[in-house]
């Protein structure tokens, strides 16, 4: 087993997993990453190699594509993992869940507004669209949908005064202002549109997202990178802790080959 | 205090329309007034301050909900007291394309009108029955009241339909288009049309009113309600346009959203499986899935710092300095360029050798014969030369002192040569007489001596 790789093979491939690390780093504009991803895609033996570097170092690795080089996500405790406690500190006064749990959800939103239908994750030649305002509205929007829900079942949702933690998430949005201005009239970091705002340019850095120009302040557009990023690991993940809290139902209850069971939350 | 800020609310539900929220300058403003007539012995600064201060304290800036909490407690299923926290908020702030408005909630309506959770639209149909009831009584200043009242209440029913057609313009799948949504519509519309005879109808009541009464304090109080109930009417015309485009927009968004091939492969639906599931959990039981989505969602991030000598050895780094200058300029330096010579001084020789026509004169082809025995270089200097003498530039030569210039004569035949082709040429030669200064206006003159020696020479 040993023998098969050579110490060359493994610097290249942890060179190619050092060049995954750099998203918005493109094999179309570097020939040395070309080199290591086309080995990639031809050689098994390569390929198991990298795949097991990238698993010692807590990555995944979650495909690839010579338009966006080796898709790589890391995995919880990795080194390489984006903390959510350092995301949001940047701009967290106050309030730990509350604030991390926004951040979170509108990270969420961004995907749900850029890949509106299922469909739209599954073709690889979407491109989607995503501005600040949309998001906010949108997650303001299934905010009320519950509210109006939990009023028809006469469901209280004041939040218990010594457990925070149950305060229902559609509340601790809908609670949060959606803008206001700070003493030099800009939008306050602190607002749902602040932090969407913020998760949409954050998104950006890593190239996931790409601005748009002519389309005004806050208009971005999806990359395939960001589109495979969401269908083959955040959604999926989020979904399977989903079903294991028994929230929604598994994928297994569909109709027919390749439609999806909707959410028995129909709204 | 308290009636500023009932004030406050009354001035941001007046200013809100369908569309757009009121702005924070012109709210101050009019409250402004409003305080300077509680105190008219402070000046205009302190005035603006406590319209300010009260605003702010509206909105509740400094929190970092902007809103307010109510504790309060019950007892719960199980027999045990329980303590909750009722959160409401009197004014909101948004962003606007152009920046920052002020919206009354709906608590702060209800404020105003002083019932809490009441259904708009019966509310909206007792107002107006209350209002045409005081009208036609004659008791205005209640009837004033009750159109204010009246007023609040569509405003409140704009905002309801507001943000639900901006929803539909969103997602229509979060709507059910196929019954609640029709309803609703038609509901609205109906509604308006009722309201609209109806405001109407109290309008006309409240003119005649007005028209008929002899009492300035009445006229006044009918005056004021006049534009109150037309604002209403405002309103509802605003509301109805709104409702009417509701169905068009609809349609365009379903074709712009739902319509699609077959699914390519089994995705997620984000929306349905996982954003609204997750709102509807508590924010500690949503943390987990939310998180995984948030690690999943971005690139991994390498450590800035890796290891603590790394991190020292960055610090004491020398800052780099962008040199001032890229270096110098080099002059670029060019390589001659040989000049490359047609005729030789020796092939110019021979051609004025042959062209000093040794014989007086002589025809081009049979000089040209001569030339070519040299060279055909000088062949063609000859050539050259002799058409040129065509027509001479008499003019120069006897400017510059030339003692004789080349004359040529076409013949009439053409020219005997392998290389060139044309009129055969009678070459001769004429001497030039020098200027007479002070004679009369070279050119023409000179024309004619020249006639006369060429006749000579020939």
């Amino acid at each position: 087993m040993r023998s098969r790789f050579t110490d060359d093979d493994a610097e290249q491939a942890a060179q190619l997993l050092a060049f995954a690390m750099r998203p918005r780093l493109l094999p179309s504009r570097d020939n040395a990453y070309r080199e290591l991803l086309r080995r990639y895609r031809h050689d098994g033996a390569f390929r198991t190699l990298t795949g097991r570097i990238a698993a010692g170092l807590g990555l995944r690795v979650l495909g690839e594509h010579e338009d966006i080089g080796l898709a790589i996500a890391a995995d919880g405790g990795s080194p390489f993992e984006t903390r959510m406690e350092t995301y949001a500190r940047r701009t967290q006064k106050e309030g730990g869940y509350a604030e991390r749990f926004l951040h979170g959800i509108i990270h969420l939103a961004v995907a749900a507004v850029s890949f509106p239908r299922p469909d739209d994750l599954a073709e690889d030649e979407y491109v989607g669209r995503v501005s600040v305002d949309v998001v906010d509205a949108v997650v303001r929007e299934a905010c009320d949908r519950l509210r109006e829900k939990a009023a028809s079942r006469e469901e209280s949702a004041d939040v218990p005064s010594d457990a925070p933690e149950l305060e229902l998430a559609w509340h601790a949005y809908a609670n949060r202002p959606e803008a206001f201005p700070t003493k030099d009239k800009r939008r306050a970091m602190n607002t749902t549109k602040g932090m969407v705002s913020r998760a949409l340019n954050f998104l950006a850095e890593q190239g996931f997202l790409t601005p748009m120009k002519n389309a005004g302040e806050d208009v971005f557009q999806t990359t395939r990178r960001y589109q495979l990023q969401v269908r083959e690991l955040a959604a999926t993940s989020a979904f399977e802790e989903l079903v294991a809290l028994g929230v929604v139902l598994p994928m297994a209850v569909t109709t027919g080959p390749g439609t999806v069971a909707e959410a028995p939350e129909d709204v | 205090m308290a009636e500023i800020a009932l004030h406050t609310i009354d001035q941001v539900t007046i200013a809100m329309d369908f569309d757009a929220g009121a702005e924070h300058t012109k709210v101050l403003e009019q409250v402004k007034h409003f305080v300077a007539a509680q105190a008219p012995d402070r000046d205009d600064a302190e005035h603006a301050a406590v319209a300010d201060w009260v605003l702010q304290r509206l909105i509740n800036v400094g929190t970092i909900e902007r809103g307010f909490s109510w504790h309060y407690g019950l007892v719960g299923d199980e027999g045990t007291y329980d303590r909750f926290e009722f959160d409401f908020k009197l004014l909101v702030e948004q962003s606007t394309p152009d920046g920052f408005s002020l919206r009354a909630t709906d608590e702060a309506i209800n404020v105003l009108v002083g019932a809490l959770d009441t259904d708009v639209e019966s509310a909206q149909i007792a107002a107006e029955v209350k209002l045409d009831n005081l009208i036609r009584r004659g008791r205005l200043a209640d009837a004033k009241l009750a159109a204010e009242q009246a007023r609040y209440r569509t405003v409140q029913y704009g905002e309801t339909l507001r943000r639900y057609l901006d929803a539909t313009r969103r997602d229509v799948r979060t709507v059910d288009w196929e019954r609640v949504v029709p309803d609703l519509l038609l509901d609205a519309l109906e509604h308006i049309e009722g309201r609209y005879t109806a405001e109407h109808a109290i309008l006309t009541n409240i003119t005649a009113a007005r028209d008929d009464s002899d009492d300035p304090r009445h006229k006044q109080r009918a005056a004021e309600l006049v534009e109150i109930v037309r604002d209403c009417i405002r309103r509802h015309m605003q509301l109805q346009k709104a409702v009417q485009e509701a169905g068009d927009q609809f349609r365009s968004e379903q074709d712009r959203q739902l319509f699609s091939g077959e699914p390519q492969r089994a995705a997620l639906h984000l929306h349905g499986q996982l954003l609204v599931p997750l709102l509807g959990l508590p924010v500690g039981k949503a943390l987990g899935p939310v998180y995984d989505f948030f690690r999943g969602a971005v690139a991994p991030a390498p450590p800035e710092v890796p290891t603590l000598p790394s991190l020292v050895e960055r610090l004491l780094q020398r800052p780099s300095e962008p040199e001032r200058f890229a270096g110098e300029v080099r002059d670029p330096q060019f390589d001659p360029v040989p000049e490359r010579e047609l005729f030789t001084p020796e092939h110019f020789r021979l051609a004025s050798e042959i062209l000093s026509l040794p014989g007086g004169s002589a025809s081009l082809s049979d000089l040209l014969a001569r030339a070519r025995r040299h060279e055909p270089q000088v062949a063609r200097l000859v050539m050259h030369r002799a058409a040129h003498a065509f027509n001479p530039s008499v003019g120069d030569a006897v400017r510059e002192h030339v003692p004789e210039v080349l004359i040529a004569v076409p013949t009439g035949d053409p020219l005997h040569s392998p290389q060139f082709g044309g009129d055969e040429l009678w070459l001769t030669k004429a001497g030039v007489r020098p200027v007479v200064p002070g004679s009369e206006e070279p050119g023409t003159a000179r024309h004619e001596e020249f006639g006369d020696e060429i006749s000579l020479h020939g």
